[in-house]
């Protein structure tokens, strides 16, 4: 793991020299989250109940177009190539990527996430367990688009990349807003909560090696 | 600096490698060209075995079974809907069952079974979709309800979708092949979790959803009328699937060929 | 692409890779460091067949592709610094002063803190052939390294080829004209004719 901190270092610091590039995922969550009020009226009920799924909708729309700063900058100047020759784990490699992408993109939102619940009218508690879902899901949104991003690396246009990546993001997205509305209405969150992250052991552990082999499967 | 060792040496070996050595029975068919040529026979068997179930089929379910006590005439459309729906899901399946063939055992026929497969069971599971719209319509009042099955059925339109999207959009045939093959092994680890998953939430919204099944308990015609279109749907994508391979395999003849 | 390609490579040997547009040099390179799989034959290294992604090809390869396989946004030090720390390569302070010995060498002492793409073409070369120096691996390959390299920048260039080869290393380069590398053995691999002649008489190893 020490390949790690030297490719989330590189990450960081690329993302503090282009701030705007980093910081779009943000801006875009925040836009889409306040597009629904203005568009669906200030009815606070209807948007107590669509709160839930209209924020984990915008944290899923926001990483899809964080993708592309993943894996093509380095294919356009070569690192990618460099990374894949190491002679390190690309497992390892893929995980720190992830993981550092993960940081710059999703954490943001996390943290303003639970601002947009009270702005939708959650409860206390619905908050909170947003926030939670919210840690829970985007790790494994981060790596199933990542894994969209490298089987479609390098191919022209952005339709094919969100036409891999949705479907596959679907039950993470009914997960995660389902425990968020279950505890608005004072059910449990638990069960969504548990299987959140069933979802997430499974994809961190198949997801970095399906994504190297789509990386081999890019640079050929 | 540190003199590397005496013995290093770098070689690449030109020599074609041997072709696997025609093996008996069921072996022979893995290569591309024996089982084009098996296809070419087969198929007309197939689509013959496809037109007689499915006149019979037909008639069983248009003619020989009896009108529907709740939903009258309506309900024939389960004749075309329900086996729709198996097949979209079973050649899936199927599919995704020749994409891990292919990876694991490198075989070359594999990935394209599984794109010989695919359009047939996307245009399956738009039949589903189509046909489920229409019998909604009558029954429910709405052409669409977003109960688990229907919802999944249209995750499934788009996994499928993807990955015809992505095989057409990559020109280089390993890389497609290759890269296909994860995108639909990603999609059936996904497809039972849709399925219970949109259950589970629905569960929470009481009253959001009426249940498919709940239809009355079978006549016997029915159910006959049922098995014989979904064996029917069974043999066409069969023939289908062998037509469109059959193609694939000289693609891919004629590919090999330009480089060597 | 290209077939009928067989060659062996001892420690000391330069390969300069010739041929025109599209006849697949930069494929081979490709192929040797394992990018690129073989639709037929093999490549061995150190007397073991390899295939992509082989660890103990990567620990003795250093790759120069078209690309320099250095991030704009950082500085020349920053990327080093990366492609060292991803080479596994160490950072103690003889490791340091190589770093500065190299680069002064390449004439990019001055260029120490300044973003790649504020570099010319000529430089950002420079700066992919320090990288290849200072990761101290056997088997170079080369994907046109001279590309916009100034006098001064060939001469240094071939230099370090020489020296390299002196080391016992080996070098894969390809190129669209000759490169003196004194007394090195030297050979040239034409991929138009796809048949190595000597330079030299090789060194040919079981």
């Amino acid at each position: 793991m020490l390949v790690a901190l030297p490719i989330i270092g590189r990450e960081v610091r690329l993302a503090s020299r282009r701030p705007m590039d980093a910081l779009s995922a943000l801006f875009f969550f925040v836009a889409v989250g306040s597009l629904f009020p203005l568009g669906v009226g200030p009815d606070a009920a209807l948007l107590t109940a669509i709160g839930p799924g209209v924020v984990w909708v915008a944290a899923l729309l926001a990483v899809l177009i964080s993708l592309h700063r993943l894996f093509l900058p380095d294919l356009e100047d070569g690192t990618l190539e460099q990374l894949l020759l190491a002679p390190r784990s690309l497992t390892g490699i893929v995980g720190a990527k992830v993981a550092a992408h993960w940081l710059l993109t999703c954490l943001p939102l996390v943290i303003v996430a639970p601002l947009m619940g009270l702005q939708f009218g959650l409860l206390p508690q619905a908050v909170g367990v947003l926030l939670l879902s919210l840690l829970l899901g985007t790790p494994t949104l981060v790596l199933l688009g990542a894994l969209g991003a490298a089987l479609t690396l390098g191919l022209r246009g952005n339709v094919l990349l969100a036409l891999i990546v949705l479907p596959i993001c679907v039950p993470v997205l009914i997960f995660g807003s389902g425990a968020v509305s279950s505890t608005q209405q004072g059910l449990q969150a638990g069960p969504h909560l548990s299987l959140l992250g069933a979802c997430l052991l499974v994809a961190g552990v198949l997801c970095p090696w399906a994504i190297g082999a789509a990386l081999r499967l890019a640079v050929e | 600096m540190s003199r590397p060792g005496m013995d290093t040496l770098q070689r690449i070996d030109a020599t074609a490698a041997p072709r696997g050595a025609g093996s008996k029975g069921w072996r022979r068919l893995a290569s591309p060209l024996a089982f084009h040529a098996w296809a070419g026979r087969a198929l007309p068997w197939f689509a013959g075995l496809a037109a007689v179930l499915a006149v019979a089929g037909l008639y069983v379910g248009f003619v020989v079974a009896p009108t529907d006590r709740q939903q009258g005439e309506v309900y024939r459309i389960i004749f075309i809907h329900v086996p729709a729906a198996w097949m979209s899901m079973f050649i899936y399946l199927v599919a995704a069952g020749h994409a891990a063939m292919g990876l694991a055992f490198h075989t070359r026929l594999s990935p394209l079974m599984a794109r010989a497969l695919a359009p047939t069971g996307a245009l399956f599971t738009v039949i589903a979709l189509w046909t489920g719209a229409a019998w909604g319509k009558p029954t429910w009042g709405a052409w669409w309800v977003w109960d688990a099955r229907l919802t999944s059925e249209l995750i499934l339109l788009f996994l499928y979708l993807g990955y015809l999207g992505l095989v057409s959009a990559i020109d280089d045939p390993r890389r497609a092949d290759r890269g296909g093959a994860i995108v639909l092994l990603a999609g059936v680890v996904n497809v039972p979790i849709i399925y219970f998953s949109v259950q589970w939430w629905n569960t929470l919204h009481q009253g959001a959803s009426v249940s498919l099944t709940a239809a009355p308990a079978m006549a016997h015609t029915m159910l006959a009328g049922m098995l014989l279109m979904a064996l029917a749907c069974w043999a066409y994508s069969i023939a289908v699937a062998l037509a469109r391979v059959r193609c694939l395999i000289m693609e891919r003849e004629m590919l090999a060929r330009q480089w060597s | 692409m290209f077939s009928g390609l067989s060659f062996n490579a001892a420690p000391g040997d330069v390969l300069q890779v010739r041929g025109a547009n599209g006849a697949g040099k930069s494929s081979l390179l490709r192929l040797l460091c394992g990018l690129l799989p073989a639709a037929r034959g093999s490549v061995h290294w150190r007397g073991r067949a390899v295939t992509p992604g082989d660890a103990a090809l990567a620990t003795d390869t250093a790759y120069m592709a078209h690309a320099g396989g250095m991030n704009g946004e950082l500085s020349v030090n920053e990327n080093l610094r990366f492609a060292l720390q991803l080479a596994g390569g160490g950072a103690s302070p003889a490791h340091a002063a190589h770093n500065d010995e190299v680069l002064q060498r390449l004439q990019l002492s001055a260029q120490r803190h300044t973003p790649v793409h504020r570099l010319s073409q000529g430089q950002q070369r420079r700066l992919a052939l320090a990288r290849v120096l200072l990761s101290r691996r056997t088997l170079w390959l080369l994907d046109e390294p001279c590309a916009g390299l100034d006098a001064q920048g060939d001469a240094a260039f071939a230099q370090c080829l020489a020296e390299h080869a002196a080391r016992g290393g080996i070098a894969v380069v390809t190129t669209h004209h000759a490169i003196d590398t004194g007394t090195a053995c030297t050979r040239t691999l034409d991929m138009d004719q796809l048949e190595p002649h000597a330079g030299c008489p090789p060194d040919h190893r079981p």
